[in-house]
């Protein structure tokens, strides 16, 4: 049996009878008997390190990675640069917990700074938090900042992932939000669908589900004419080419931190950033760090604005949030700096440019793209049998996009060579 | 502790200064600002919000907790003190100086105390 | 120490990637502001997060007996596992069986050691799973017509997060005092149950590190009176392998697998906050669950009752590789040897402490226990920061600080399974030194530490002029 429990048997008998116990029942006899498990555990047995890592090692096996992947919807293929690799597994950053004591965690704390100024940078707003769980929860998390008793609705565009819907659907249904979703028309969401004024806050993606790029300035300037509070997703990497959110006019900016640096996972661990404008500082949830000094001058870093949390605030807090997602936003972190502005807009360039070249060629296999308006790195095609042609591709060690409403949702990335893309095309055409 | 003599209190710490007999300014005593130690933050009332005597008017932050504001009286909100947004310190350094919020038809006054009532009600608590 | 943007050197870059091989087009409008990110050399990068990972303390730093947050070793071949491609590099919308059949894997283990039905894996964190399981209990309630039970009873020593959920959630927080011993005050819970109650919120062994005897009773209680409990498995490591809160009567639990099943906590996270649930709720829990049919799996909906979602996807999956890698190791042996070792090591360094500095409750304890200085700050002026701030000079990680919120002055210390005698011995020998400071020379504790790399921070002026970002010269 494996066990990571340093003392030796002997080591633990001599503790327990230093501690006044003969035996471990004793340090159990707080427990009703009838309480105590009467059988041994349904696991199996315990194992050494070398069995374990066989064990992972074949399930790992039972999945396909493929070679080529073209498939996007929430979840990207980045490259990631081995200094990324290379930071976050490092076992400080690794097994630190939350830096509540500051003097011994300035390493974690100055991280988060600078992540939050990274954050403020890209998105242009004023103030970043430590990041939450990901872009759906930062998503549903902004809906709650704008919760007020008077305003008890609240639009959500479906141009956004239809995992942050549901996000957003089921923490307002707890707090009995009512939600009204604004249909999409040829791909984007109509200004002119914002008509009610008792709406507290609006959510919109950039680009949206279906990759397209919706006209951002227009739902900010109808919602703002209502006095609804502007909640906009966007994917970190459009934004070093897309106007910002903050030039997009946006109150609120959040979003999948997934794309900057962190591989798929199956879904997770990601990250979810959420930006405000400096009016709504107060409102965020969740951790922030703010710089002071000590009590001898030198710059410090700390947990600030604590007042606005639950363990102070308890019931009264907006959030329940506690642990983040530190490690992935040290993560996009050290992938910021390692791609600098240069990099992250030629990510961004690259993106947009395969995308539309991927477009074109499919276009020309005869795969229509579904909506005219412009879009950034994912576009949806018609497509007679989807999952046929996924089957297919798949054979051929290509993941396909995903299959949406009858036809394919593609994605390319700057991981997507010419090469890759003119052979799906051939198989397309096959 | 100051408890100047002009002004009223509440049994939660408030101070009232009556500015006619139905306008008055409420702010937090002497002896509340040092129970609750440095300041960092105040939560005021929006203008135009009703307060019910008694009840939690609003809150004050310090770093690691927030503590209710109640309302000494009851009446409506006509202003509140913007320039404590930026400098929550001047509740220490100025309680008396430093009101909260303006009340307009103000009500529910018999419960207020002098000074010298509320010097002992703090001594009381203090013990 | 400088900052990214303060090292940053106009011009200065990595090569990460080529030229694009494709006609380069752009959008018709574009991003205004210029993109302010640091311009570094991999060398930059490399030496700055050196130097933060030397200002950073980790569980490999040394002793973290931090109350509530069981900061035990964490496994290196865990860590190995989630690195590897066939996890890494799967989408989360393509068919993954390995990842499949690994996930209803740990549903089995977990439900098994929580004596729970079914199990979902989106929750993210602790708190996330506690908003989850109250949703079961809001939807339990809701589909059953009992509109008027929106009250949820909380005991006054419970972690902030739980009213804080319960308050997401719509429902209406009842407190109720602890009995002083710090388990439930049964008359008092008596008192609060009834026609309004939704459910009842609780950690078994509690905040005080104390296994609630009448834990039976009190689910009973709740039972009867028609609402439902919920286990916050903060404290699991315990009790894990020897009692089950599905057997103390808990309807859904939550757990923490960066506590009990030793994924790292990453300076904050990311985490993971699996919910389980008995049968009856099943069908509300949120995301699809996995179902195997002649050994291919494949996700499946819960059908219309199910909340809904509570994050993106299936929640924090790599974090659930490295707790089913734990699993694998420790085995149906391994997970009450780690509870009884927890709870043995708690109590040596409780033994070598007291009669010196005060427990907040006498007797035996779980996995953790509370220290409280209210008499020696009374005595000495030396408060629990004073010395949580003094440890750090041994090279200790302080313990949690005043928690629970119902004693005074604590510092709530969990050892873990994972520290040797020899460490136990040490630190407690720390504890000793520190004391015979307080006797001889107490005002010198006042600024502790002396040896990290800044001195207290003033936290007044970081919260009241808040700078929480770099401000780039702007």
């Amino acid at each position: 049996m494996g066990s990571y429990i340093p003392s030796t048997d002997l080591q633990r008998q001599e503790m327990l009878e230093e501690a006044g116990f003969s035996c471990f029942e004793d340090l159990y006899r707080d427990v009703p008997e009838e309480l105590k498990l009467n059988h041994e555990l349904d696991l199996p047995d315990g194992k050494s390190e070398l069995e374990t890592y066989s064990v992972l090692k074949k399930l790992a096996h039972k999945n396909k990675v493929y070679s080529s992947v073209f498939r996007g919807a929430g979840a990207y293929r980045h490259y990631i640069p081995s200094i990324v690799t290379s930071v976050v597994n490092k076992e400080e950053f690794v097994t630190a917990y939350t830096p509540y004591q500051a003097e011994i965690s300035q390493g974690v704390l100055q991280s988060i700074f600078e992540y939050q100024t990274m954050i403020c940078e890209l998105t242009g707003m004023d103030v970043s938090n430590a990041s939450v769980y990901d872009g759906a929860v930062a998503a549903a998390e902004a809906v709650s900042m704008c919760r007020s008793p008077k305003k008890k609705k609240v639009y959500v565009s479906q141009g956004v992932h239809p995992d942050t819907m549901k996000v957003i659907h089921t923490y307002s249904w707890a707090a009995s939000d009512e939600i009204i979703e604004l249909p999409l028309h040829e791909g984007l969401t109509d200004p002119q669908d914002i008509k009610d004024s008792d709406v507290s806050c609006i959510v919109i993606q950039q680009p949206n589900f279906y990759g397209v790029i919706e006209d951002v300035r227009a739902l900010v300037s109808a919602a703002h004419e209502k006095g609804i509070t502007v909640i906009l997703s966007m994917n970190p990497i459009a934004m070093a080419s897309l106007p910002t959110p903050a030039e997009y006019g946006a109150d609120i900016a959040v979003g999948e931190g997934q794309p900057l640096g962190m591989p798929l996972s199956y879904g997770g661990p990601y990250l979810g950033f959420m930006a405000a404008t400096s009016k709504l500082m107060r409102k965020l949830p969740g951790r922030i760090v703010g710089r002071t000094v000590d009590s001898e001058g030198n710059t410090a870093y700390v947990l600030t604005l604590q007042a606005r949390e639950q363990h102070i605030r308890r019931e009264k807090a907006s959030s329940n949030i506690c642990s983040n997602e530190a490690l992935c936003a040290l993560t996009a972190s050290v992938y910021l700096s390692a791609m600098g502005p240069d990099g992250l807009k030629e990510v961004a360039s690259q993106c947009y440019s395969k995308a539309h070249y991927l477009a074109a060629k499919l276009e020309e296999a005869g795969l229509k793209r579904r909506y005219a308006a412009d879009f950034f790195h994912e576009f949806v095609t018609d497509c007679d049998d989807p999952q046929k042609l996924v089957e297919k591709l798949a054979e051929k060690d290509i993941l396909a996009g995903l299959p949406v409403e009858g036809g394919i949702l593609w994605c390319a990335t700057e991981m997507n060579t010419k090469e890759e893309m003119d052979a799906l095309v051939r198989e397309v055409l096959k | 502790m100051k408890t100047p003599e002009e002004l009223k209190y509440s049994k939660t710490h408030e101070w009232v200064r009556f500015i006619s007999e139905t306008e008055a300014e409420v702010g937090l005593s002497d002896f509340a600002q040092d129970a609750l130690g440095d300041l960092v933050f105040v939560n005021l009332p929006e203008p135009d919000a009703e307060a019910v005597k008694g009840e939690t008017i609003c809150d004050v932050e310090s770093v690691k907790a927030v503590s209710d504001v109640y309302a000494p009286v009851s009446g409506t909100v006509t202003e509140v003190n913007e320039e404590l947004l930026d400098a929550p310190e001047k509740i220490n350094s100025d309680p008396y100086g430093a009101w909260l919020f303006r009340l307009t038809d103000v009500s529910d006054t018999d419960d207020l105390m002098d000074a010298e009532a509320y010097k002992a009600h703090c001594e009381a608590e203090a013990h | 120490m400088k900052t990214l943007f303060e090292r940053s050197v106009p011009g200065r870059h990595c090569t990460v990637l080529p030229a694009c091989d494709v006609p380069v087009l752009k959008p018709s409008e574009t991003r205004e502001k210029a993109l302010r990110l640091p311009e570094l050399s991999e060398t930059d990068i490399s030496r700055h997060y050196t130097s933060l990972a030397k200002q950073t303390f980790g569980v490999n730093d040394g002793f973290y007996p931090l109350g509530s947050c069981t900061m035990k070793y964490n496994p290196k071949v865990n860590e190995k596992a989630a690195q590897l491609e066939g996890f890494t590099d799967v989408h989360p919308l393509q068919d993954a069986q390995g990842s499949l059949e690994l996930l209803k894997t740990a549903e089995k283990y977990l439900c098994e050691i929580t004596g729970m039905d079914e199990m979902t894996f989106q929750p993210a964190a602790g708190a996330h799973g506690e908003l989850t399981g109250l949703m079961l209990i809001k939807r339990y309630h809701e589909l059953n017509g009992h509109t008027l039970r929106n009250k949820i009873i909380v005991p006054d020593s419970a972690h902030g997060t739980n009213p804080a959920s319960s308050a997401m959630c719509g429902f209406t927080v009842v407190n109720i005092p602890s009995a002083p011993d710090g388990c439930v005050d049964l008359e008092k819970l008596r008192e609060a149950a009834g026609e309004d109650t939704a459910g009842l919120m609780l950690t078994n062994p509690n905040t005080l590190g104390i296994f609630d005897k009448n834990i039976k009773a009190i689910t009973d209680i709740v039972h009867e009176a028609g609402g439902l409990c919920y286990y916050d498995g903060a404290n699991l490591n315990a009790v894990m392998g020897i009692a089950r809160p599905g057997d103390m009567g808990f309807d859904c639990v939550h757990l923490n697998l960066h506590k009990s099943f030793s994924t790292p906590h990453g300076g904050g996270g990311p985490g993971s906050g699996p919910v389980g649930c008995k049968s009856f709720l099943a069908d509300y829990l949120p995301g699809e669950k996995v179902v195997e049919e002649n050994g291919v799996y494949r996700w499946q909906s819960r059908g219309e009752n199910s909340i809904g979602c509570v994050r993106g996807f299936h929640g924090n999956f790599l974090v659930v590789v490295k707790a089913f890698a734990y699993l694998t190791t420790l085995g149906k042996q391994g997970v009450p040897e780690v509870a009884k070792n927890a709870v043995l090591n708690a109590n040596y360094i409780k033994h070598l402490l007291e009669g010196t500095w005060q427990v907040a409750r006498p007797g035996i304890c779980m996995h953790e226990f509370v220290l409280t200085l209210e008499e020696l700050k009374k005595e000495t002026g030396v408060s629990a920061m004073d010395v949580a701030k003094a440890l750090q000079d041994y090279g200790i990680h302080p313990p949690t600080m005043y928690f629970p919120l119902n004693v005074h002055e604590a510092l709530m210390i969990e050892p873990t399974e994972t520290e040797s005698k020899e460490t136990l011995e040490e630190a407690a020998a720390a504890f000793m030194d520190i004391w015979k400071t307080i006797q001889e020379n107490p005002e010198s504790l006042h600024d502790t530490p002396h040896h990290s790399y800044i001195k207290r921070p003033d936290e007044v002026t970081a919260a009241r002029h808040p700078v929480l970002r770099d401000p780039l010269n702007d």
